[in-house]
């Protein structure tokens, strides 16, 4: 097992690959390819998971494949950083491959074998991103797994919409990867060696450090879904298939946070403290800006993709406060956010995945995505309606589930910010602290709005009726997610131990340190200040719960009296009288209508058939993505005078062009 | 008269060659015998590419002799023919006009380029500098044929022989791009011949011919 783990995990990408390239061999042949390819995908990626996560405490180990191009060969690197990132995806992928097994059905869209192998080299091309230890097959491999996640999300390629949402994620994605290639440019730093480990040697001088972060920041931050790169997020994960949205949430978006880490922690070698500012602002943005959006939503996969783009900001606030306290040699502080950083990664990992295949689910029972035409299905559903409820108390934070580790974490490492230097970052911190606050509890409202208007009441349309639960398949990935959630929230020691292998590698510090904290006990700083057990907090929970039951049992029992509940003074409350969508968000609508672009279609007294309409826009759509269209659209206009539509003459202007700047060079 | 070694006589030569086979191109109306013209240019190109590599010890230069010669000489030749037989064209004439006066353009053009290339020659320390004015010369030439053709076919033939000619102008002012440039190209053109044949039969179906007079009706705004 000792310097084996690398080959091993180039052998797993190469399997996946053949997977995929099986299901190229018979697209058609439905049973084959759900039946079997996927379960194999499945077991690819448990071994991925296992061998990465003992690889995050191994030496660093280095490969040189002889692929690619003549005298450009691929150097691969494991260490604990991208360890921990394909432990990550390895679980996550697991998950996903097993749900898919029972959720791809023939379709209109894609064929099976096609969507199987855009699907496993999407996999692969994840995993590679991670152990890339150049730039050239880092860029191979992120531009692979963008274009195999845009067919991924056109599966459905007949619908116009979907089609649409799809053009704007490639787009989106294009522009992304320019500022990386930029980024690599600025990195070599002259040198022209385009390894990693030339990129770590180059000394950087002036503002190139600076220039090669923020193009990183910009296309990695388009990636991950940062303002105000955001906006194919909430278009392309609803369009996608659930699988497909689960692994670009839970996974994909994480390789974003990998490769910024990666260029800022590794590969340059020093950070600036400004940095940390730029990005703890973004992602608090982001995070308020995704939260807020989610209230509003009333489709089920919009308002998760809206609530992602929440989770991202929060991670990377949290990498904003680790540049921070890193630029300021507070190793032991940065080590705190970093570690807030990963565990939040590994638990949105989970819990967004749990989620999305939840969606998914419901939307194979009951063929519906809108919230105003769900409800109740916790009777119809029991097993995706619990298993959705961990994960939905896991994502609003709540203990002893792990959401709750990574925010407590996040704000320990807020609350010791006023050692720091800079006074105006000094008053900046708090304000953030209130910001993230704020964020993380209206995602917890978020949640119950997700939860309770799907599983809860009574269902809000008779088709309902017909529902069935998961299948065999996805009932085990749910479960198994759901696991996570109570492990990862229950054993944050164990957990943190292992990411404090990343901590040591980047920052020099870790959290877990001897006679503070315990496998029962976590303290970041000391047990005086700040400290959390989760089983014992499980553990008083349980035993709440049960006396609470045995004395209601006890004092009340045989004194139970059954009657109709009071109906406020209506005689047939039907389904529609419940809250809906609309309404829970409203409050929120209310509080926050200056971020939206909204319009209202509100019903007259008089309608006999009166309809409510509320469409809400994305407003950086309006205030920045338009406008700079409508310039292009005019420059285009200029350009389209010398359009004469004649081959011969263009090439006669190209030519002289040529000629006449070639009399002007010589 | 210092004496000339003989690989430096052969290259000349070549190059002499391969500027001849470029006003060959450009006064030859048919387009099978055009086609001929560059897989001969193809040859030659392969071949001097092939003798700088053995001059020089350049191992990688022996890579692009050969890719040059099974894409130039052997593959791109074979798809236009069988383009040509299938679109039933192998008797088509180009109606050029004027060629003496294309030619006269053709030669200041080429006394442009050999002005030129003295200064860059001047850098290069390669044993092929001198033949960088013909290389450049080839490249403005097939340019010219590009612009004083109507027919798709002879249009796509002047591309690529512009590639050859700027293939040449590398491997004289520097030994070669490096590989990953080369492979690059090389697959550039394969791919661009090969749509560009798709492109054809669209032309055809559309239009019932290949001229592209009937193009210029397709501005939007017309």
């Amino acid at each position: 097992m000792r310097a084996d783990a690398l080959p091993l995990l180039a052998a797993a990408i190469a399997a996946w690959l053949a997977i995929g390239a099986l299901g190229l061999v018979r697209p058609l042949a439905f049973a084959f390819v759900s039946r079997l390819l996927f379960p194999l995908g499945a077991l690819v990626a448990l071994l991925v998971a296992g061998i990465a996560l003992l690889a995050t405490a191994e030496p660093v180990a280095t490969l040189v494949l002889p692929l690619g191009l003549p005298d450009l060969p691929f150097h691969l690197r494991l260490d604990p950083l991208s360890a921990f990132f394909l432990a990550l995806l390895g679980a996550a992928t697991c998950a996903v491959s097993l749900f898919s097994t029972d959720y791809f059905r023939p379709s209109e869209g894609t064929a099976p074998g096609l969507v199987a192998f855009q699907y496993h080299v999407f996999v692969a091309s994840m995993a590679t991103v991670l152990i890339a230890d150049d730039a050239y097959l880092f860029m191979v491999a992120w531009e692979a797994m963008a274009l195999a996640s845009y067919f991924l999300v056109i599966t459905e390629h007949r619908i116009a919409a979907i089609r649409d949402a799809g053009f704007l994620y490639l787009f989106i994605a294009h522009i992304g990867a320019i500022a990386i290639l930029l980024t690599f440019g600025v990195l070599q730093g002259g040198s022209g060696d385009y390894t990693f480990d030339g990129m770590r040697a180059a000394r950087l001088q002036g503002a190139w450090p600076s220039l090669g972060f923020l193009l990183a920041l910009v296309g990695f931050g388009a990636k991950a879904g940062l303002l105000p790169l955001h906006v194919w997020l909430p278009e392309a994960h609803p369009a996608a298939p659930s699988p497909v949205s689960a692994l670009m949430s839970g996974v994909m978006l994480k390789t974003a946070i990998y490769a910024l880490l990666r260029v800022t922690f590794d590969l340059l070698h020093a950070v600036v403290w400004w940095w940390g500012v730029v990005v703890l602002v973004v992602g608090l943005l982001t995070a308020l800006f995704g939260v807020v959006f989610a209230a509003a939503q009333t489709d089920m996969k919009r308002l998760l993709a809206y609530s992602s783009m929440e989770n991202i900001g929060i991670i990377a606030a949290g990498v904003g406060l680790a540049i921070l306290f890193r630029a300021h040699d507070k190793t032991l502080l940065a080590a705190i956010a970093l570690t807030a950083v990963l565990y939040h990664c590994l638990n949105h990992a989970m819990f967004k995945t749990l989620l999305f295949l939840a969606t998914g689910a419901v939307l194979h029972a009951t063929r519906e995505r809108s919230l105003g035409r769900l409800g109740g299905l916790i009777r119809r559903m029991p097993w995706v309606a619990w298993l959705a409820l961990v994960g939905t108390l896991a994502i609003a934070g709540l203990p002893p589930l792990n959401g709750f580790v990574s925010e407590w974490l996040l704000l320990q490492a807020f609350l010791f910010t006023p050692s720091l230097p800079q006074s105006f970052v000094n008053m900046l911190v708090p304000l953030a602290a209130g910001a993230l606050v704020l964020a993380v509890a209206l995602a917890a409202y978020v949640m119950v709005k997700f939860y309770g208007v799907v599983f809860l009441g009574r269902p809000r349309d008779p088709d309902l009726a017909h529902a069935h639960d998961a299948g065999r398949y996805e009932r085990v990935a749910l479960a198994g997610l759901a696991a996570a959630c109570v492990l990862l929230g229950v054993l944050p020691t164990f957990v943190i131990g292992v990411i404090d292998r990343v901590n040591t590698m980047l920052v020099g510090a870790a959290v877990i340190r001897p006679g503070v904290s315990s496998w029962l006990l976590l303290a970041p700083i000391d047990a005086q200040r700040a400290s959390y057990s989760p089983l014992v907090m499980l553990a008083v929970v349980v035993a709440v719960v049960v006396l609470a039951i045995q004395v209601v049992h006890r004092l009340y029992h045989g004194r139970v009296r059954t009657t109709g509940a009071w109906n406020c003074g209506s005689p047939e409350p039907t389904p529609r009288m419940q809250d809906s969508a609309e309404g829970f968000g409203q409050p929120i609508r209310q509080v926050f209508e200056p971020f939206f672009r909204m319009t209202r279609e509100l019903p007259s007294a008089f309608d006999a058939e009166p309809r409510y309409r509320v469409t809400i826009d994305d407003p950086f759509r309006y205030w920045l993505y338009r406008p700079i269209a409508r310039v292009m659209e005019k420059l285009a206009g200029y350009l389209g005078l010398i359009q004469h539509g004649r081959i011969s003459a263009y090439l006669a202007l190209s030519f002289a062009t040529l000629i006449v700047l070639l009399f002007f060079v010589r | 008269m210092p004496a000339v070694p003989l690989y430096a006589q052969l290259i000349n030569l070549l190059a002499a060659v391969l500027l001849l086979l470029a006003f060959a191109m450009l006064s030859q109306r048919r387009v099978l015998s055009l086609i001929d013209l560059f897989a001969a240019q193809g040859a030659a190109l392969a071949l001097s590419t092939a003798i700088v590599a053995w001059a020089t010890g350049q191992r990688h230069l022996y890579w692009s002799a050969g890719l040059t010669l099974g894409l130039k000489v052997l593959v791109l030749p074979w798809i236009l023919r069988r383009l040509i037989h299938r679109l039933d064209i192998e008797w088509e004439f180009e109606r050029l006009i004027n060629i003496p006066t294309t030619m006269l353009i053709g030669i200041v053009l080429v006394v442009f380029a050999f002005n030129l290339a003295v200064p860059i020659a001047e850098l290069a320390n390669t044993v092929t500098r001198s033949t960088l004015g013909i290389a450049l010369a080839c490249v403005m030439l097939s340019f010219l044929m590009m612009i004083t053709r109507r027919k798709a076919i002879s249009q796509v033939l002047g591309f690529l022989a512009m590639e050859n000619g700027l293939f040449f102008a590398a491997t004289s002012a520097t030994y070669g791009m490096p590989m990953v440039v080369e492979l690059g190209i090389a697959l550039d053109v394969l791919v661009g011949v090969l749509i560009l044949g798709v492109f054809f039969f669209q032309i055809r179906d559309r239009l019932d011919s290949l001229g592209f007079a009937n193009l210029e009706r397709s501005r939007d705004d017309d």
